[in-house]
């Protein structure tokens, strides 16, 4: 199956600990990145930039909306993602454990839908 | 007209109306085998909910066709529970693409059958499906009513009935706990070692809920909670038969067992809480007390670190033991409490270590630790809180003290019988 794990974090504290130890997060990441590649879950990943730099569109009676900002306003925001294949749940969440930001902030899992 | 199944069943019997069995005894036989026919099915067709429908199948071709029990009830009902999910698939290809049906029929075919007298097959599915209804990926609730009606094979109105909800709410619930094992593929395995002790606490959770809820339930209808109990209990000695070696499940067996055995005298004919020290020993379900300590012992035993389960046995079985009140051993109860704290630091745990501790050094030392307890405000709004300060107050004799502790308890104090004893204290003061 595959699996979306969406990583969710406060960016506060996120710019907070890139001043502070930016270089371990990056080399935790690169490294975590490398052995999910090397046992074959990793489909994709990305980071994202700030929800400052968001825009959120909207259609409404054939009108786009555009607004600056993310869609809504949380405690911890999107700030990255893998696209994995795993064997099940189980094996799912021991990899989403694994994300170095899941120290400190959330990693959702979302099974990928299947059409048939 | 539905294809002939592909296996016959092992003792396919003619249906012949005028022999067909008494329903009461199928009744019972279904109570029995639901979980692990079901357990077994899943394995075998690979979906929950197709297997619970072929469950239903299966029992209603035993209903038609059973003229007495087969040599083996278990392996006909997956059997023909087996054919029957094979039908129902055949039944969906106009409804399904074509390649669907070939892919599923040909994972029921390659799944191998089990022998008609492998207990250990049987067991194997049971567990997986133990830990598939009490997966974390699952709310807590999700979990305790998927057990519930998978394992135990409670009925979903039984269900429903048991957590005061309707039973559409729950029958959705359930529909949707289903959904989410197909469609986030949570396993239908056994954890692996590594990960297999702390799945065992989720589920050994899940069965101490469903027996507090029993047990000490704030709602509900009396007779249910009795039944939730019995439930909790059932589920214990499987899993104690299924897992070896783990003393957890000892552990938490025993405590149900040995709070279970003191049920007849917890509450008197009027439905008044009777306290331990007051309650009638002799009314104690002595060979359940025996089933119990045999049990603690074990566990106590097991190298590894006591469970907070088998611990709360320990002192169970310590109230069990004593013929008297006053023979309780409450220099080993406090130790007792002592190590819970460690393993498990909660205030309630701290409340009742209080109390052991005023049996043995006398209630002012006791109320230092309640003051200091009450100082901290964790407990606020707990009516058991000035309820035992009031206890230890009108021991030392400071009536008017312990007089406006019990009304703190009374205001704070939810359920009847709760407020009818708090009333009594009271009413004993004058």
């Amino acid at each position: 199956m595959q699996y979306l794990l969406l990583i969710y974090a406060n960016e506060a504290e996120a710019d907070k600990m890139r001043e502070s130890g930016h270089k371990d997060m990056m080399d935790a990441y690169r490294s975590f990145t490398q052995s999910i590649i090397e046992k074959g879950n990793f489909k994709a990943g990305d980071a994202l930039q700030r929800t400052s730099n968001a825009t959120t569109v909207r259609v409404r009676n054939g009108k786009t909306l555009t607004t600056d900002g993310p869609f809504a306003e949380t405690r911890e925001q999107l700030g990255g993602y893998y696209l994995i294949e795993a064997k099940d749940l189980d094996e799912a969440t021991v990899i989403a454990a694994r994300v170095p930001s899941a120290k400190f902030g959330s990693i959702e899992v979302r099974p990928i839908m299947v059409y048939s | 007209m539905t294809a002939a199944p592909a296996i016959r069943p092992l003792r396919a019997t003619p249906a012949r109306r005028e022999h067909r069995m008494h329903e009461g005894e199928i009744e019972r036989i279904f109570r029995d085998e639901a979980g692990r026919v079901l357990a077994t099915l899943i394995r075998l067709v690979g979906d929950f909910e197709l297997a619970e429908e072929a469950l239903q199948d299966a029992f209603a071709a035993a209903v038609e066709q059973w003229t007495a029990v087969p040599a083996n009830p278990r392996a006909w009902l997956v059997n023909v529970g087996r054919n029957k999910a094979i039908d129902r698939i055949r039944r969906q290809i106009r409804l399904r693409a074509k390649r669907r049906y070939f892919e599923a029929e040909a994972i029921i075919a390659s799944q191998a059958l089990p022998p008609e007298a492998d207990e250990d097959a049987f067991g194997d599915d049971m567990l997986r499906l133990i830990f598939t209804c009490c997966h974390p990926a699952l709310s807590m609730e999700t979990r305790v009513a998927l057990t519930l009606r998978a394992i135990c094979g409670l009925s979903t109105e039984a269900v429903a009935r048991a957590f005061l909800v309707n039973e559409e709410t729950m029958a959705q619930r359930l529909v949707r706990a289903k959904r989410k094992i197909r469609g986030a593929g949570i396993p239908y395995a056994t954890p692996s070692a590594d990960m297999l002790d702390e799945r065992l606490d989720g589920v050994l959770a899940v069965i101490y809920l469903v027996f507090s809820e029993g047990y000490a339930g704030t709602s509900g209808a009396a007779l249910m909670r009795e039944d939730l109990a019995r439930e909790a209990i059932r589920l214990g000695r499987l899993l104690e038969e299924l897992l070896h070696g783990r003393s957890a499940i000892a552990g938490l067996l025993a405590l149900m067992l040995l709070h279970d055995a003191r049920r007849a005298t917890r509450a008197s004919a009027d439905g008044d809480i009777v306290l331990l020290e007051d309650q009638d020993r002799s009314q104690w379900d002595q060979a359940q007390i025996a089933d119990g300590l045999a049990l603690v012992e074990r566990a106590l035993c097991a190298p590894e670190r006591p469970s907070v389960y088998t611990v709360q046995a320990a002192i169970a079985a310590l109230h069990a033991r004593a013929r008297h009140h006053q023979d309780t051993d409450w220099p080993q109860i406090v130790g007792l409490y002592e190590v819970l704290l460690r393993l498990q630091p909660s205030p309630v745990v701290e409340l009742n270590h209080a109390a052991a501790v005023s049996m043995v050094d006398g209630p002012a030392r006791a109320l230092d630790l309640i003051d200091a307890l009450t100082a901290r405000g964790d407990l606020a709004g707990y009516h058991l809180l000035p309820s035992v300060r009031a206890n230890l107050l009108n021991r030392q004799g400071r009536r008017e003290e312990a007089r406006a502790a019990y009304q703190e308890a009374l205001v704070l104090a939810k359920l009847d019988p709760e407020r009818r004893l708090i009333v009594k204290r009271l009413a004993e003061l004058d």
